[in-house]
């Protein structure tokens, strides 16, 4: 279980998280939605350790983040990027096999490679794309491997961040579903990212939505819909007019 | 009033020594990544053959034209006091102790520190730099590393190479230009250059490759977002390697030849 305890996190004069709670079950699958701009990558940034919060505690089953071995920590994660991320020196299979074959438990290139293989297959590509780099692949396959990476070294916790931003209404719904698909199949925690409400629905568990620097509603998916919230109401349905200001 | 201009000078004055602080803080941190596992060896193996083998066309070109404008120079300047004999004893001491590490390490300035430093921060916009931290790989060492490691191994053989290059171009202008004689100029050449003279500039060679892939590195890992930032890491490596370079070289050159 994840808790995130009155985080706040502050860029110059931008108070971007002004104390956030909120919890994330094991075995849940949690979407994180809310505008542009109002701190969901942040969020998941903190708690990975890639920013340092300000103040607040976050704890991975009761343990403080900030003072766990940070190799330990890290390896029970996956994280599927915005952009993919992938290295763009490395063929693609090197990609998904990067965490294989470095550290304690370091793999042979040989096995790396073939469990790189089999988890192209699991995200729909072919051994085909394995020898080729990143830049040849079109934005839907980058995804799909950075998904694979995320999913290489099977880890008890996967973020997806803005997982289907910038790829079409077609391609979105393939990696939504490959994503609920694997989540439900490892057995794994989940968090994404987005503001895609098509990805909400196919993903989520639970839903938190971020506004001003607060969770502003959680809940199940299921409540979503029936929510009294106004913020949230007017952020499923895209209306311009409501309490969240349409010029930030 | 008083205050307001002490206040217009402190701050510039403060900024320039935090910045000094933060480099120096992340060479600290390199020097001491250098010698703890895990090391990569694949990417050192990378960063040798790019900054070293792929560095030697612009850095021999350079030492060739050099060194044959150096003996004209050196011939035309002796001739006003009868000492044009002293061109390829001139030429030799003057590429390895100065202009074959100073003009290599510049050279290597502008094809290497821009590239790594366009290269970790285009990483770094593109989240690739939090992707490693996420696959517990430390970026200090995976990427930081082994590009300053080759770099300061690699220089010095550079510049080695350049000197020869560079004494080359010499030899040629004295034999074709200057009327020189061909075993004559190589005899009074290898008569007057010392060890340490070649020594010295491998020395400083070692020096501007640590600084050059230093400032690559450091510029990249705090480059700002987007192009711009991106762009404004490349610029502000090149300049501060070069700016550090000349001062370190005459720093070396105090230290090696004034005592």
């Amino acid at each position: 279980m994840i808790e995130l305890s009155a985080v706040t996190k502050t860029f110059g004069a931008n108070r971007v998280l002004r104390g956030v709670d909120l919890i994330l079950p094991r075995g849940q699958s949690m979407v994180v939605i809310g505008g542009s701009g109002t701190g969901k990558s942040v969020l998941l940034k903190c708690i990975l350790g890639l920013v340092r919060p300000d103040a607040g505690r976050i704890t991975l089953d009761g343990e403080d983040v900030a003072k766990a071995e940070r190799d330990a920590f890290l390896a029970r994660f996956g994280m599927l990027f915005q952009g993919g991320a992938l290295f763009d020196s490395l063929r693609v299979w090197e990609n998904v096999a990067f965490r294989l074959m470095r550290g304690a438990k370091a793999m042979p290139p040989d096995a790396a490679r073939a469990i790189a293989l089999e988890k192209l297959r699991r995200v729909g590509l072919t051994p085909a794309v394995a020898d080729q780099y990143p830049a040849e692949l079109s934005g839907g396959m980058q995804k799909r491997v950075g998904l694979a990476r995320a999913i290489a070294a099977e880890p008890e916790i996967i973020f997806f961040d803005e997982p289907t931003t910038g790829l079409d209404p077609i391609m979105s719904g393939v990696i939504n579903a490959l994503i609920r698909e694997i989540v439900v199949e490892m057995g794994a925690t989940a968090m994404t990212i987005t503001h895609d409400m098509s990805s909400v629905r196919a993903i989520a568990d639970r839903v938190a939505m971020l506004h001003a620097g607060v969770i502003q509603w959680t809940g199940p998916v299921a409540d979503m819909d029936a929510a009294p919230d106004p913020y949230l109401q007017q952020f499923i349905h895209g209306r311009a007019d409501g309490p969240i200001e349409s010029v930030r | 009033m008083i205050a307001a201009a002490l206040a217009s000078i402190g701050r510039p004055v403060l900024a320039g020594l935090a910045a000094v602080g933060r480099v120096a803080r992340f060479a600290g941190e390199a020097i001491t990544h250098l010698i703890r596992p895990p090391f990569y060896l694949r990417e050192f193996g990378h960063s040798l053959l790019q900054i070293g083998w792929f560095s030697l066309p612009v850095v021999g070109l350079t030492a060739l034209f050099t060194g044959g404008a150096l003996a004209l120079q050196i011939y035309s300047g002796g001739a006003r006091f009868n000492a044009e004999s002293v061109v390829p004893s001139i030429v030799a001491i003057g590429m390895a102790r100065e202009l074959g590490p100073v003009l290599g390490g510049l050279m290597v300035a502008a094809r290497v520190a821009s590239s790594i430093a366009a290269e970790i921060g285009t990483m770094k916009v593109t989240e690739q730099i939090d992707a490693l931290v996420t696959l517990s790989t430390n970026p200090m060492k995976y990427l930081v590393v082994p590009r300053v490691l080759a770099a300061t191994l690699a220089v010095p053989v550079l510049v080695a190479v350049g000197d020869s290059i560079g004494i080359m171009g010499g030899w040629l202008v004295g034999i074709t230009r200057l009327d020189f004689n061909s075993a004559g100029y190589l005899k009074t050449t290898t008569d007057f250059l010392e060890t340490w003279d070649v020594a010295s500039g491998m020395i400083k060679g070692a020096a501007f490759g640590f600084i050059v892939a230093l400032m690559g590195c450091y510029f990249g890992m705090n480059s700002a977002r987007g192009a711009q930032g991106v762009g404004a890491a490349t610029k502000s490596a090149v300049v501060a390697a070069s700016v550090l370079i000349l001062a370190a070289n005459y720093l070396l050159t105090e230290v090696f030849f004034t005592s």
